[in-house]
């Protein structure tokens, strides 16, 4: 093998934890076998809302390999029918009284192994008595719209929250006197997921010392352990979450599911580890969404294109129970950021959330609690403001971004967004893209199209710019369930110089276990190579809200230097009483105190760590070890930032989209490891050519969800993915400890605009302003033909 | 993941011994070969047949090759062998232009063109390809073989003419000089199902097929459409408006138009009526010219 | 019923059940769970494995059909110690992020290499068109899969 030198910090280091994946060795859920371990399936209900009138379980009781059938009326009588929710709101467990989307959990079977619990699904008799569904959430709030959740005393309708940003008042004045007003609809359909790897869980209670051990692919171990605490009602301390290797998350694997919470009752039960793993269908059918906002965009502007204010009205469709998984006093999450990288007057938004008979959660798919509905509803908004003006969108892009000497800026809805120069990333997007070329191209295209060229495409070109909110969060702004959005880091330094970190947080792919150690490796120069990093595991790590909404090199990365810097503080104690002058007169280079003024003088990181443990005499504030620990609270969110462009072909004699390009200049300030970041960007991308091309969670009229399998939830192939083109700008974080930037949800956030602006600016020809995602053929060709699609409800 | 409910397991080691199998099963067996729309469907619990009867062994039934005046492809091929197959390219690219669009690379390793066809799905490729050629199935029962043309081979949704004790074991297709055919195919993604497609053969006059920028006169014809509800994935009126005319833009645009009013699509999340109905007609013209091209030589 | 399947060179004879799937009998009776299953309708293809030497989707294939035949997993790519330059090649150009796909994606492309040595980006994305992969957006993977075509001496194939 080709050896690349590790760097001794930051670089495109190959990662550690590959090792173990080329060659079949990770340890995902699924792949943890325990002695006498059970299996449980989960009987799911087939109608969207539906009174249970009976549930008859003798039959699947009686099957040999059967170990226990669990119902709604056992769990009423543990108390466990239903579970909070991280929104305060509550969630059946299993099904009592009524189901109330279609998938919803109804029964758990336990036994001996998968096969048999399947078929014992069989096996239970339910009885229901349907009932009208909600599934249109614009109908959602009609007078006579059926109650979804008349288990809540009092409730008549199906209203969850409203909740508004910005400051309405000088918005309307912006709009009363502005010489352009653009108006448009627009849905960010209900999308999912999908790792591949599906969600699942092992329980394991022992009897005898009270403890439960859950195996569990979740991106917040430690959460979890908290929730279960307060759930179960079961000491905090006697619960221990493994997540162990995850194939992939992306906001799926951050809530509790019921069948969790019924594998843990399964095995409490039996007396026997219980092992659930969701089925694809289960999967797509009934955990965590994503989206799902059904916008109405206005904007404000000047006739030559200075963009003055934007207003936002918004119906949030949350299922039926509200299980969105964000910051407390954010039900819209960070929504508000919806004025993007303009500089505006004034902005407002007003969100309502409503229930409907669909699954719940809320928020979910890299998303970073909503921006990516934010960042798609204004750079969207631009566009149709570009179309409305004539104008280039590049050009008032241009012409509105906020200026670099702005930041710190401070936003109309309340952010202040760290750093940026946004100009700069534009202005590399379109040289790599060529654009003055490509619009030429399309001139040139668009006269021989016009002149009746036979067969031919129309090209398109769509611009994305997007800035990002992610590293949630400070405490006095964000918690979730009362739990401060803070997380922790432990650093031991071996007597041989070695080290163990141990974060918090939990890799779903994103290389952990090499990011970190180079973070360390940067501020200790100990090579990666020599750290090890422990995670996933909350028995063996501080705590810590997780990884999610991009938060992980924000806070735990941030976490990682400072506990770091602590290490180094120790040894540069403990360096001074080994080279006899005050620690004072010391000055550090990676790896190394010296005596200043005599470089000579020093010792390493290495010689200082055996001296810790040594029999050397230690001076006033070290213990014996250069061990440390932190918990760190960031005092903003940070503020990653980019550019796309995409450029498309379109057939509209068929509707087909082909993405024949895609720019993508990212800045998420000091890049620990370029390769890593790249790779992020990547994955991004081709989640947003999903998103806007091909990915959807459609219902019908009764509820049935038409999105349940892969042959017809999409995910885009190697074909649908053109070879990406990146770029990079550095813009460091003014407030994080190695001024990084959260990257992992970038491409998310920013690249469908980009696609569908591309499609949208290739129908110019026929007049189309705008179309709802995703931009299948038969959407496309229905945009051509003036008789737009609506996406979300079943085609009629 | 889902699993299938019980069954016994036969596995075939002749054709004879798999139709003594099917026999012996009374309709209560189901046939597998590459499984790639049975097993799902049996994971589902949609199928649940008390048999399966294993027909990878019968490698006999795995060829392609000429005989006369016809080219003999065996139930068992895989999808993709026939893909790769330098014969089958050179007398019906339409073929190949369907397979390089069937499902994906692996599951076409796997997949038969005879599973295929029995399985009978609404949106499957090779039925209307077949259906545009002019193909016959061979099917083998107790009492013999017999020929059923691919035209009349479907009788409905996931419904053939293959009886419980049959097996289909070859289908043929006959080679006629001075033709080309095409297959265009919309999907919503590569691999997906097709939202609508069509299959075009045509055989131009030998004197005027691309004699001097002529377009030829179309002396036979053969179309085929998928997932769009043509009786017997095939379009019949369209093939009748072309027999013996100019093959023109102006006749292939009509052709289009009687493919698209003659079919009978159903509204699905691939697409509503009025679009599926529209690629009938777009998709028709566009493997007609394509097919028109190949036979005056002037493509590939 | 009694099956008999060699797997990675080894022969291995167990009692399944006749519905047993193929995936499951290498991860539930073999302990090879380098092999991983994403869905059941057979379209992510994180369940490839070799199939007398022919990549296949292993939640679609019954262990009691490949009773006789061989079958080629992840944990059979490296050899003697030493890793195939597919797997070299993932490493080197980050091909693999969660790692889930990553054993059908190795699978498909050392059977790829072997086939056409020299293959193209496009060849490449056609070959692994049906395994979904959601981290890398592929680009990455053909890399890795083009640097394992510029870095391999005489590949033995299966």
């Amino acid at each position: 093998m080709t050896t690349v030198e590790t760097p001794m910090g930051y670089g495109s280091m190959r990662r550690k934890e590959d090792a173990r994946f080329i060659r079949g060795r990770g340890t995902y859920v699924d792949d943890v076998t325990l002695p006498g371990m059970l299996y449980g399936a989960v009987l799911r209900s087939p109608f969207a809302h539906a009174r249970i009138v009976s549930i008859d379980t003798k039959a699947a009781e009686a099957h040999p390999k059967v170990r226990a059938v669990i119902t709604g009326a056992i769990l009423d009588g543990l108390k466990l029918a239903w579970m909070p929710t991280l929104s305060y709101d509550t969630q059946a467990v299993l099904a009592t009284d009524k189901v109330r989307f279609q998938g919803q959990e109804v029964a758990f079977v336990v036994a001996e192994d998968r096969y048999a619990a399947r078929d014992a699904l069989e096996l239970i008799d339910v009885e229901y008595e349907p009932l009208p569904a909600v599934v249109d959430a614009r109908r959602a709030l009609d007078p006579d719209a059926p109650v979804i959740r008349d288990d809540k005393d009092g409730k008549t309708d199906n209203h969850i929250f409203d909740w508004s940003s910005g400051d309405k008042d000088a918005t309307d004045r912006v709009f009363s006197e502005a010489e352009v007003v653009v108006t448009q609809d627009v849905l960010y359909p209900r999308v999912h997921p999908a790792p591949l790897e599906t969600c699942g869980a092992i329980a394991d209670f022992d009897k005898v010392t009270g403890k439960l051990t859950i195996w569990c692919n979740t991106q917040a171990p430690h959460a979890h352990r908290t929730v279960y605490a307060m759930v179960a009602g079961l000491p905090e301390h006697k619960i221990r979450i493994i997540s162990p290797d995850i194939g992939g998350g992306f906001g799926n694997k951050v809530g509790i599911y019921p069948g969790y919470v019924c594998a843990v009752v399964g095995s409490i039960v039996t007396g026997r580890p219980v092992k659930w793993m969701e089925d694809r269908s289960e999967n797509l059918m009934s955990t965590s969404f994503a989206r799902d906002y059904h916008m109405r965009g206005e904007i404000a502007a000047t006739r030559d294109g200075k963009i003055r204010a934007v207003r936002v009205s918004v119906i949030a469709d949350h299922g039926a129970f509200n299980g969105t998984a964000q910051p407390t006093k954010f039900p819209a999450g960070f929504f508000h950021v919806f004025t993007g990288s303009y500089d505006l007057e004034a902005a407002h938004c007003a969100v309502t959330g409503v229930y409907t008979n669909k699954a719940p959660g809320g928020v979910a798919y890299a998303c970073s609690f909503r921006v990516t509905e934010a960042a798609y509803l204004i750079e969207r908004m631009v566009d149709v403001l570009a179309y409305e003006l004539g104008t280039d969108p590049a050009a008032l892009r241009m012409r509105n971004l906020l200026r670099p000497e702005q930041f710190p800026y401070p936003s109309p809805t309340g952010w202040e967004y760290d750093s940026g120069d946004y100009p700069r990333a534009l202005a590399l997007a379109m040289d790599i893209a060529g654009y003055d070329d490509l619009r030429a191209e399309q001139a040139a295209q668009r006269e021989r199209w016009a002149a009746g060229e036979v067969g031919g495409t129309l090209m398109g070109v769509g611009i994305s710019f997007f800035t990002e909110a992610v590293g949630a969060g400070p405490r006095k702004h964000m918690d979730i369930l009362g739990l401060g959005m803070a997380d922790g880091a432990e650093l031991r330094v071996h007597p041989t110089g070695k080290a163990v970190l141990r974060i918090s947080v939990q890799s779903q792919g994103q290389g952990h276990e090499t990011t970190y150690a180079q973070i360390v490796a940067e501020e200790l120069g100990i090579s990666p190579d020599d750290i090890e990093v422990v995670h996933g595991d909350t028995d063996q790590t501080p705590f810590g809200l997780g990884t999610y909404g991009s938060r992980s090199t924000p806070v735990s990365g941030a976490a990682t230097a400072v506990v770091a810097r602590k290490v180094r503080e120790r040894a540069r104690i403990v360096a001074g009483a080994m080279l006899e002058v005050s620690p004072e007169d010391l000055e550090w280079e990676k790896g190394r105190w010296f005596v200043r003024g005599d470089p000579d003088q020093g010792r390493t990181i290495t010689e200082i760590a055996l001296a810790a443990h040594s029999s050397l005499e230690l001076p006033e504030g070290v213990e014996g070890h250069l061990d440390a620990t932190t918990v760190y609270n960031p005092p903003n969110l940070t503020f990653p930032f980019g550019a796309y462009i995409c450029v498309v072909d379109v057939d509209p004699g068929t509707g087909r989209v082909k993405v024949r390009r895609f720019v993508a200049v990212d800045d998420c300030g000091v890049r620990i490891n370029p390769m890593i970041v790249e790779g992020q960007v990547h994955g991004g991308l081709a989640d947003g050519i999903g998103m806007a091309l091909m990915e959807l969670i459609a219902f019908d009229p009764d509820g049935n969800c038409l999105g349940a399998s892969f042959m017809d939830y999409l995910l885009p192939t190697s074909m649908e993915c053109p070879s990406w083109e990146l770029g990079a700008t550095v813009t460091p974080s003014p407030h994080h400890p190695i001024g990084a930037k959260g990257v992992g949800e970038s491409a998310t956030v920013g690249s469908p605009a980009a696609v569908v602006n591309a499609v949208l600016d290739a129908l110019k020809p026929f007049g189309v302003r705008h179309a709802d995602m995703p931009l299948t053929p038969a959407a496309v060709w229905r945009a051509i033909q003036g008789a737009p699609l609506r996406t979300d409800l079943a085609i009629g | 993941m889902q699993v299938p409910a019980h069954f016994e397991y036969e596995r075939a080691t002749s054709v004879d011994h798999a139709l003594a199998l099917l026999a012996r099963w009374g309709g209560e067996a189901r046939v597998v070969a590459g499984g790639h729309s049975l097993i799902p469907m049996m994971k589902l619990r949609l199928a649940r047949p008390e048999a399966l009867i294993d027909i990878n062994d019968l490698t006999e039934l795995s060829y392609l090759r000429l005989a006369g005046d016809e080219l003999l492809l065996g139930a068992m091929t895989r999808h993709a062998d026939l893909l790769a197959s330098p014969l089958v390219g050179e007398h019906y690219p339409i073929l190949h232009d369907a397979e390089r669009v069937i499902a994906d690379p692996i599951v076409r390793n796997r997949g038969t063109i005879g599973g295929s066809l029995c399985q009978a799905d609404p949106s499957e490729d090779l039925s209307a390809a077949f259906a545009a050629i002019d193909a016959v199935a061979v099917i083998r029962g107790p009492s013999g073989a017999r020929t059923v043309p691919v035209r009349e081979f479907h009788t409905g949704p996931y419904e053939t003419v293959v009886g419980p004790d049959e097996l289909l074991t070859e289908i043929r297709v006959p080679i006629r000089p001075g033709g080309g055919s095409a297959y265009e195919k919309v999907e919503r993604r590569v691999g997906d199902w097709a939202v609508a497609a069509a299959g075009a053969a045509i055989w131009l006059d030998g004197e005027s097929a691309g004699g001097a920028g002529q377009p030829g006169i179309v002396r036979d014809v053969g179309i085929g459409l998928t997932a769009v509800g043509a009786s017997h994935f095939h379009a019949a009126e369209a093939e009748a408006s072309l027999r013996g005319a100019p093959a023109t833009e102006e006749n292939f645009a009509e052709a289009g138009r009687l493919a698209g009013a003659h079919c009978e699509p159903a509204a699905d999340q691939r697409g509503p009526v009025d679009y599926k109905r529209h690629l009938a007609s777009e998709l028709t013209v566009r493997a007609l010219r394509r097919a028109a091209a190949r036979a005056r030589g002037q493509e590939a | 019923m009694q099956v008999t399947v060699t797997v990675n060179g080894e022969e291995y004879t167990r009692d399944v059940d006749t519905r047993l799937l193929l995936v499951h009998f290498l991860r539930d009776h073999l302990g090879l769970t380098g092999t991983h299953w994403g869905c059941d309708t057979s379209n992510c293809g994180v369940c490839t494995v070799w199939l007398d030497g022919v990549p296949v989707k292993s939640c679609t294939v019954l262990a009691v059909m490949a009773d006789g035949h061989a079958v080629r997993t992840v944990e059979g790519l490296e050899r003697n110690g030493t890793l195939d330059p597919v797997q070299e090649g993932f490493v080197q150009c980050h091909g693999l992020q969660c790692g889930f796909c990553t054993p059908g994606m190795m699978l498909t492309a050392r059977w790829l290499l072997d086939h056409n040595p020299d293959p193209s980006e496009e060849q490449i994305r056609e070959a692994i068109s049906g395994q979904s992969c959601r981290c890398t957006g592929y680009e990455n993977i053909v890399r890795s899969v083009r640097w394992a075509a510029e870095h391999s001496t005489v590949e033995a194939t299966k």
